[in-house]
């Protein structure tokens, strides 16, 4: 029983983070209907930044406010120079180019840092809270993650229903010719999404980093497991992605604790698929009709 | 020859199949018993990339599905190959390898019906997560499939009628390059009758090919289990010629780079596999050199090569979509008027006559694009008819 609530805290403080790369993915497919499969090597690099400034300064919040800036800087320039001319090509052509820049990211990465991997700092303790004489898998540290994704997502939420930015944001993500007519900068938009989305990727990286330690490839299963907790949400609906995320952390953390570490990426791969099948737009997804 | 000889020859596909396939037999055989043993060794490298990429390359090409979990097929391959030509069962290499073939074709079979139901991103992520989630059952039955430390073979020994000193690493090559030559025959058989046709036309429009008659599912879902045999029979090339396979063998990273290979030889032309089968054998050892003649450090050295594919993958999309073989071909028919006037006339009747026969037809051809009328944005493989149906799907929503 303790094992039980155990995995359910863990998975619900593994699943903030799949719902952090989750929404970062779903905000870049909402603007641009592209896939980011470069976001694991993004965040990877910013966490990297962060921890070359936590290094040298010796400050967390420091390193932190670093990498989300970077983060955004990083996001906005891929879109500006790389996505931007595909974003009206076939399907296809932006799923490669994104994987040609995740190839490229991590490849940088490791030319800068080398492949080893190495340990990265929690923002608070690491040793679980004690209730009545047992000591719990839960942390101070999991308390933040959780707070900070659950903040993140609400001022996403307030952003895009409550301003004039956000209605901006979505008029050119929806409808860019009526909103282009109507006076928005719907490029500029396009671009501010990114840089949005790349900044919540990169808080998932430095929130993810103290448990799996950091490398050009160690985040590569937190990206398909957030493909995964996207597709299950439905790509198209950010409240969708947080739910796909913490449902989908809840589940692997019981696949890991009762069958294995090594079986998370294939079970990841199953609820893909059984959802895929069942509903291809995801649980949360009002469209009906069959993308084709 | 006589005109008639020449017109039967022309029109039958099996007949130019099978001389390709002798003619770069005999020619490959020859030039393998020049090279040093290392050369050997790069040329059976050679040999089951190519076995990869022709089978990703027609997937893409031909019938515009992508695949990013064909290094979790060679896996699937090189593992039963191990199994099978190890001492329990001790098959010799050639059952082995028809033995990898199948249980890929087998393990194809269910993921192939999941992916005809997929598309674009959706497909692209789904076998993204196979080929990360496949190899950790290595770990899940190490008893079986040896856990980390995979599992090994003895080296393949050459027939005693080659002769007594027949050297082990041409044999391997030999090996190798009859597996690419059994994929070539399969392959362009295939992408030149009736059942590449097909492919054609589900790619470039399926509500047209559906009302024609053809189920769209089952000819998606074919083209996937031929990639996938095609890579398992590279993954048990593989095994024989390195005599070992493991997990770490079949990262992520190597199902990217088969993508690279495709796409910068050109999506849907079989050439393109041979050209993109060089790069991905050459390319490590050039980047090295490089590396230690500007004497680079070895995290740069060893990340070369990875930075290069990743350069290539956005570099082609951006700028050169069609690859190495579209180029070549875009200047064969820039030079060909101008050198043989008569050969380049017939050759353009004939290509305006039989569609896009020629390698698959990569959709940077212009005859994919213009169902949609003016619009030049580049377009690798997945054709107009993907294009029109996103427009409308955006076009519906609200």
């Amino acid at each position: 029983m303790t094992k039980f609530i155990d995995l359910t805290l863990n998975g619900i403080s593994t699943g903030a983070i799949y719902a952090a790369v989750a929404l970062a993915l779903v905000l870049i497919w909402r603007s641009t209907r592209v896939v980011n499969f470069a976001q694991g090597s993004m965040l990877m690099f910013t966490t990297f930044i962060a921890s070359a400034v936590i290094s040298s300064s010796g400050s967390y919040v420091l390193g932190f406010v670093v990498a989300l800036a970077a983060g955004f800087v990083l996001g906005a320039v891929v879109e500006r120079v790389i996505v931007r001319p595909v974003e009206n090509a076939p399907p296809l052509n932006p799923v490669i180019l994104t994987l040609g820049l995740y190839t490229l990211i991590v490849a940088i990465a490791g030319m800068i840092w080398g492949n080893t991997p190495r340990s990265f700092p929690a923002a608070f303790s690491l040793r679980g809270y004690t209730v009545g004489g047992t000591t719990l898998l839960f942390t101070p540290n999991d308390t933040f993650i959780v707070v900070v994704v659950i903040a993140v997502a609400a001022a996403l939420a307030f952003l895009f229903r409550a301003t004039s930015l956000g209605l901006r944001m979505r008029g050119a993500a929806f409808a860019p010719e009526v909103a282009r007519l109507l006076g928005v900068r719907v490029g500029r938009m396009l671009t501010l999404g990114w840089a949005l989305a790349a900044m919540v990727g990169s808080l998932a990286g430095v929130l993810v980093a103290p448990s799996v330690f950091l490398g050009p490839n160690s985040f590569d299963p937190i990206l398909i497991i957030g493909f995964v907790a996207a597709v299950l949400g439905g790509l198209d609906s950010p409240p969708g992605a947080v739910v796909g995320g913490i449902v989908l952390g809840l589940a692997l953390s019981y696949v890991s604790g009762y069958e294995g570490a090594s079986l998370v990426p294939l079970a990841a791969l199953v609820i893909l698929v059984i959802v895929l099948m069942l509903r291809p737009t995801g649980l949360f997804s009002a469209t009906k009709e069959r993308r084709v | 020859m006589s005109t008639r000889a020449l017109a039967v020859f022309r029109g039958s596909t099996l007949l130019r199949s099978l001389t390709i396939v002798v003619v770069a037999g005999v020619v490959l055989y020859l030039i393998s018993g020049s090279l040093d043993s290392y050369r050997n060794l790069q040329l059976a490298y050679g040999g089951y990339y190519f076995c990869v990429l022709a089978g990703l390359t027609v997937l893409a090409g031909a019938s515009g599905q992508i695949s990013l979990g064909q290094g979790a097929f060679m896996a699937v391959g090189a593992y039963t190959f191990c199994k099978l030509n190890a001492p329990p069962v001790a098959w010799s290499v050639f059952p082995s390898l028809v033995g990898a073939v199948v249980a890929t074709v087998l393990v194809g079979i269910p993921v192939g019906a999941a992916a005809s139901r997929l598309r674009g991103p959706y497909l692209a992520g789904a076998t993204l997560a196979f080929a990360v989630g496949l190899p950790a059952l290595a770990d899940k039955f190490p008893t079986f499939l040896g856990g980390e430390n995979g599992l090994s073979v003895n080296p393949p020994t050459p027939p005693p009628w080659l002769g007594a000193n027949f050297p082990l690493e041409r044999w391997e090559a030999c090996i190798a390059c009859a597996g690419a030559l059994v994929v070539v025959f399969v392959l362009y058989n295939l992408t030149h009758g009736a059942i590449g046709r097909s492919w054609r036309a589900v790619r470039d429009d399926e509500i047209a090919a559906s009302l024609a008659g053809l189920r769209v599912g089952r000819r998606q879902a074919l083209a996937f289990v031929v990639s996938a045999g095609c890579a398992g029979l590279g993954g048990g090339l593989l095994a024989a010629v390195l005599q070992l396979t493991s997990p770490g063998a079949f990262p992520l990273q190597l199902s990217l780079t088969l993508l690279a290979g495709v796409v910068i030889g050109g999506l849907g032309s079989l050439v393109g596999a041979v050209w993109g089968a060089a790069l991905l054998v050459f390319l490590p050892n050039w980047t090295t050199d490089l590396a230690s003649s500007f004497s680079l450090s070895t995290n740069v050295s060893h990340n070369l090569p990875i930075a290069i594919y990743g350069l290539v993958l956005i570099g082609a999309m951006l700028v050169w979509p069609s690859g190495i073989q579209g180029g070549l071909r875009a200047l064969g028919t820039a030079v060909a008027p101008a050198i043989a006037p008569a050969w380049g006339r017939r050759r353009a009747a004939s290509e305006s006559a039989t569609g896009e026969a020629e390698g698959g037809g990569a959709a940077s051809e212009p005859s994919t694009g213009e169902a949609e009328g003016s619009r030049t944005t580049p377009a690798p493989s997945a054709g107009g008819a993907e294009r029109a149906d996103d427009e409308g799907v955006k076009a519906s929503r609200p």
